[in-house]
């Protein structure tokens, strides 16, 4: 397919979802319009993935380019698409399809469904816009659009204070988030003003230019994407949102922001410098152990979920930061290696946390809660959403023979590699960035136990888990489908690896030092071999069969020795079995080691059981509290200085005119000395 | 041809010999304590009496209850294939020792899974525990793996064991890799000071709590995917550890010696874990942290004396 034709879908693309938009807003008065939306909605992501897919699976990586005269004076608008672009519009558009068919379920029953529909395809196009941009402009007006229609979501329930709460807390971090990535895109454009992508490539900016610059897009990418400390928003805006809504902004939305950053230090910033890779790397590995653990803490399906968001990001920076440390060092095939596999677990977490948080979506579709203590039993009830959870589990748990798994493999493959690195810092820091994700994967593993275990399995523990209903054939596709690709990326990983490690290479290696691929490429069909120093194979081919053919002996042989029978009875319990469900194991009481464990140092967690006097009937109650670091030493003094400031500042609003004249006058002076010195 | 045998006896024979290990470490432990103990091959009657019987099933026991133990079982099984007990030559699984822990992780997560299927007490704290070890061991091990791989240049097992056999010295470095995952295997196996097989106090049980609920062919099974991942870490550390006679082509006669030294390897880390379980006393449960702290220190230094060797060099 040319390049010509790329364009021309992805304008259609844009062109639909703004209709879309207009057609959204009059969904309150006609509701018969939310099922056609919502299919043209899919309908339109389904073309984006075939023009990103074109391009992905071109062999020679076309890029492509296109001038709009639209925009502001003299500058235009850019666009272009490689790559990089393209997989992101893959990544966008897929979680796209899935959140507009679990939608067409899912809005049914909404009292105002224009909440949803008119910003949901604006948001959808703003995610759209920002990896096609090829200038800052066009780029931050995708950003922008992305960011105020999805706190527009955030705001879908605005009668709940929480809600208002979270959306204020996201637009205030969104806000500060553009600023500092206008700030970087300033830095990098200088004084000339190039501010076209491709100006910014052919410059060389100063180290320290360039380090401002680094450091600039790090605050604005990171804290779009939830890298600690900046992650404080996400945990409250993602759950917020609708469910559907919900995966498209920890599945798509954080993967954007991750875009931004490998955009920016890879190709705009200049030559890296080996230790914003460390930098990056260090701040990775903690995000995901952070967030592994507070998602372990969490008693709200959604929330818990957003928490292992930022944890997937940790992973994924971390990845990134080492490639950034690599290709600083000059060593551009364990460059390609890692950036392969920050791009490759960026694409599986957007799979298996959209399914993740559709299956909390139906989860409370078929129970109306949130909160994991009043569910269980979900397994009997929701027949066919169970399943397709536990392979969101287990595939965000990284156990073979899943996509979590591969590409959590290649990460580490990575970290094994960074022990080669030139720099002692970075030999250190390797050993604890791998314990730190191998920490943050095993939380994540006792986490997502949790949550199954809790809301699937055993007894209901309230009335509404007990009386749960399957949810609509649309919204199980939407999961069915997500959960089939964690197969099929599981089993064959070197199928999206192949045109992965084409993009690798080019951002890796754009002066083509590098002679060989990343990958051994005469098995890729069967395991994924990186090159380099250290030698290794995982064939998830092996896995896949080798499990279902050594699961399957084993049950034939069981079956025919010992007849197949089962019979059923009461739970034996060590004979002691109590009717009551509240007798079974809670989401608290199940983290309560790994909280008294690592909580009790990171976030403080404190538990307190009061007990009634002896003799009294009354209940005892049991209260956990915890906080978050971020909040407690950078948020709330942070808050508290601007109110402090900004009261002392009030004053200025009730001076006397002559006082203001005086003022500007003196600014003014102020000013032309600044500039009388500066020349 | 070969290959297949050797594909063959690499799926059998630990299987098979799993439980005469497990007999061989219950009986050396009760001759330490003065009594006769169990005969040698006990084990083996009471698998065949669990197969025999019918499971009992609690009334609201799912679909995952009863595929767990299978899937479990299914996931050791592949884990024990991937490693090279008596032949690197023809081996190339495409397994590599992180998968081997992962696909242990997946066994882990589904008996967690299982135990809490049902709904009971005792399930959910011997699923709690289960998880809050394999947190603090996963950690400790990862870094000893990348201890090991700094050596042998690889993570895939086969290249260890030569790498190992090609006589890098003795180091400390690797001593206290070695320290790292037996402390890690100690933990994953369930045996003391960590977990208590034989316990029959529920509030100390960890494993066995988790799996109260079964009976029949399930149980029968989960007790052989206990005992088999026993010999699979015993010989997870003695083709890293001591890769001595391990045959490197499809030799007739060096495959039989490299069998019969494997046998041999597996007894004596038997014995060693007997005695080591004899001499000690179970831990509290918030002891564990400081216990597989001290792996993953073991495992930094050893990394960390790596690097200063490669420097000095």
């Amino acid at each position: 397919m040319s390049g010509v034709d790329q364009w021309a879908l992805i304008g259609m693309v844009q062109a639909m979802f703004l209709v879309l938009a207009v057609g959204g807003c009059m969904a309150n008065r006609w509701p018969v319009l939310i099922v056609p939306l919502y299919a043209l909605a899919a309908l339109a992501c389904l073309i984006g993935t075939v023009a990103a897919l074109s391009t992905l699976l071109a062999a020679d990586g076309g890029v492509s380019r296109l001038v709009l005269p639209v925009g502001l004076p003299d500058i235009q608008s850019h666009l272009r698409l490689d790559g990089l672009a393209a997989l992101f519009l893959a990544i966008v558009n897929i979680g796209g399809i899935a959140a507009a068919v679990y939608g067409i379920g899912y809005d049914a029953h909404v009292s105002q469904p224009a909440r949803i529909l008119a910003p949901f395809p604006l948001f959808l196009a703003g995610m759209n816009l920002v990896p096609v941009a090829d200038d800052a402009f066009t780029f931050l007006i995708g950003w922008e659009l992305m960011s105020v229609a999805s706190w527009l979501l955030v705001l879908t329930s605005h009668e709940q204070a929480d809600n208002r709460r979270a959306a204020l807390v996201y637009l205030t971090m969104a806000a500060f988030g553009a600023l500092a990535l206008l700030m970087a895109f300033g830095a990098l454009a200088g004084a000339g003003g190039g501010y076209t992508f491709e100006a910014m490539r052919r410059a060389t900016p100063s180290p320290t230019i360039a380090t401002l610059a680094a450091l600039a897009l790090l605050l604005g990418a990171g804290s779009k994407a939830g890298l600690a400390p900046l992650h404080v928003w996400l945990p409250l805006a993602h759950p917020a949102a609708p469910s559907h809504v919900s995966a498209l902004m920890s599945g798509a939305m954080t993967k954007v922001a991750l875009y931004a950053l490998m955009r920016g230090l890879l190709e705009l910033a200049g030559t890296p410098q080996w230790w914003w890779g460390g930098l990056l790397a260090v701040i990775g590995g903690l995000t995901a152990a952070l967030g592994a653990l507070q998602s372990l803490t969490q008693n709200d399906t959604k929330t818990l979920l957003a928490y292992s968001t930022i944890e997937n990001i940790g992973v994924i920076a971390a990845a990134l930061g080492l490639a950034v440390a690599f290709k600083a060092s000059g060593q551009t095939l364990q460059a390609g290696l890692a950036l392969t596999a920050a791009l490759f677990h960026a694409l599986n977490h957007s799979l298996f946390k959209s399914l993740l948080f559709l299956g909390a979506g139906a989860v409370l579709h078929g129970t109306g809660t949130r909160a994991l203590d009043r569910l269980g039993g979900l397994i009997h009830r929701l027949r066919w959403t169970a399943p397709l959870v536990l392979i969101g589990c287990l595939a965000i748990s990284a156990v073979p023979p899943l996509n979590g798994f591969a590409s959590e493999w290649l990460v580490f493959q990575s970290v094994l590699d960074a022990t080669g690195l030139g720099h002692w810092e970075m030999k250190f820091a390797a050993p604890v960035v791998g314990a730190l994700l191998a920490l943050a994967a095993a939380l994540a593993a006792a986490g997502f136990v949790r949550f199954y275990g809790i809301a699937f399995l055993g007894r209901p523990r309230d009335r509404a888990a007990a009386g749960a209903h399957e949810v609509a054939p649309s919204m199980l596709a939407a999961m069915a489908g997500l959960a089939g690709l964690c197969l099929a990326f599981g089993a064959w990983p070197g199928v999206p690896l192949a045109p992965l490690t084409r993009i690798a290479t080019t951002l890796a290696d754009p002066s083509g030092v590098l002679s060989g691929p990343l990958l051994d490429g005469r098995t890729a069909w069967l395991a994924v071999a990186p090159h380099g120093e250290l030698t290794a194979v995982y064939s998830g081919l092996v896995a896949a069969l080798g499990l279902a053919a050594l699961t399957g002996i084993v049950v034939g042989v069981a079956s025919m020795v010992s007849g197949g029978r089962v019979r059923r009875g009461p739970a034996w319990d060590c004979g002691f079995p109590n009717p009551d469900p509240a007798t079974q194991y809670t989401a608290s009481s199940l983290s309560q080691p790994l909280r008294r464990i690592f909580g009790s140092v990171v976030l403080a967690a404190r538990d307190r059981v009061e007990m009634p006097p002896a003799g009294d009937l009354g209940p005892a109650r049991f209260a956990s509290t915890l906080r978050d670091p971020a909040w407690h030493y950078l948020f709330d003094p942070l808050i508290g200085l601007i109110t402090r400031a900004t009261e002392r500042l009030n004053l200025l609003q009730f001076l006397a005119i002559r006082v203001y004249l005086s003022l500007m006058f003196a600014a003014l002076i102020g000013l032309l000395i600044v500039v009388a010195v500066a020349r | 041809m070969t290959a297949l045998v050797i594909l063959i006896v690499q799926l059998i024979v630990p299987v098979a010999l799993a439980p005469l290990l497990t007999g061989f470490v219950r009986k050396i432990k009760a001759r330490l304590l003065g009594r006769r103990g169990p005969a040698l091959l006990q084990p083996y009657r009471d698998l065949a009496r669990l197969m025999r019987k019918e499971p009992v099933l609690a009334h609201n026991a799912s679909w995952l209850f009863r595929g767990a133990p299978y899937g479990a079982f299914g996931a050791v099984w592949l884990a024990m294939t991937a490693i090279p007990i008596f032949t690197t030559s023809s081996l190339s699984l495409g397994l590599d020792l992180i998968a081997i822990a992962g696909l242990l992780g997946l066994a882990r997560i589904l008996i967690a899974l299982a135990g809490m299927d049902v709904g009971t007490s005792f399930g959910g704290i011997g699923a709690s525990r289960e998880m809050t070890i394999g947190a603090l061991a996963e950690p400790a091990l990862f870094v000893a793996i990348i201890a090991l791989a700094l050596v042998a240049n690889s993570t895939a097992l086969p290249d260890m064991a030569k790498a190992m056999g090609d006589g890098v010295g003795l180091r400390v470095s690797l001593a206290l890799a070695l320290g790292a995952i037996v402390m890690v295997a100690i933990a994953e196996t369930g045996r003391i000071p960590v977990d208590n097989p034989a316990t029959h106090l529920e509030l100390t049980m960890v494993h066995e709590a988790m799996v109260l609920e079964y009976s029949g062919r399930h149980l029968a099974m989960i007790e052989l995917g206990a005992m088999l991942k026993l010999a699979l870490y015993l010989s997870l550390i003695a083709c890293i550890f001591t890769p001595w006679g391990i045959a490197r082509d499809a030799d007739a006669a060096a495959l039989a010696v490299g069998l019969g030294l494997w046998l041999a390897k597996l007894a004596a880390g038997g014995l060693a874990l007997a005695i080591f379980e004899t001499a000690i006393a179970k831990m509290r449960v918030f002891r564990y942290p400081e216990f597989l702290g001290a792996a993953l220190l073991f495992g930094i230094l050893g990394v960390v004396f790596l690097y200063i060797s490669q420097h000095l060099k």
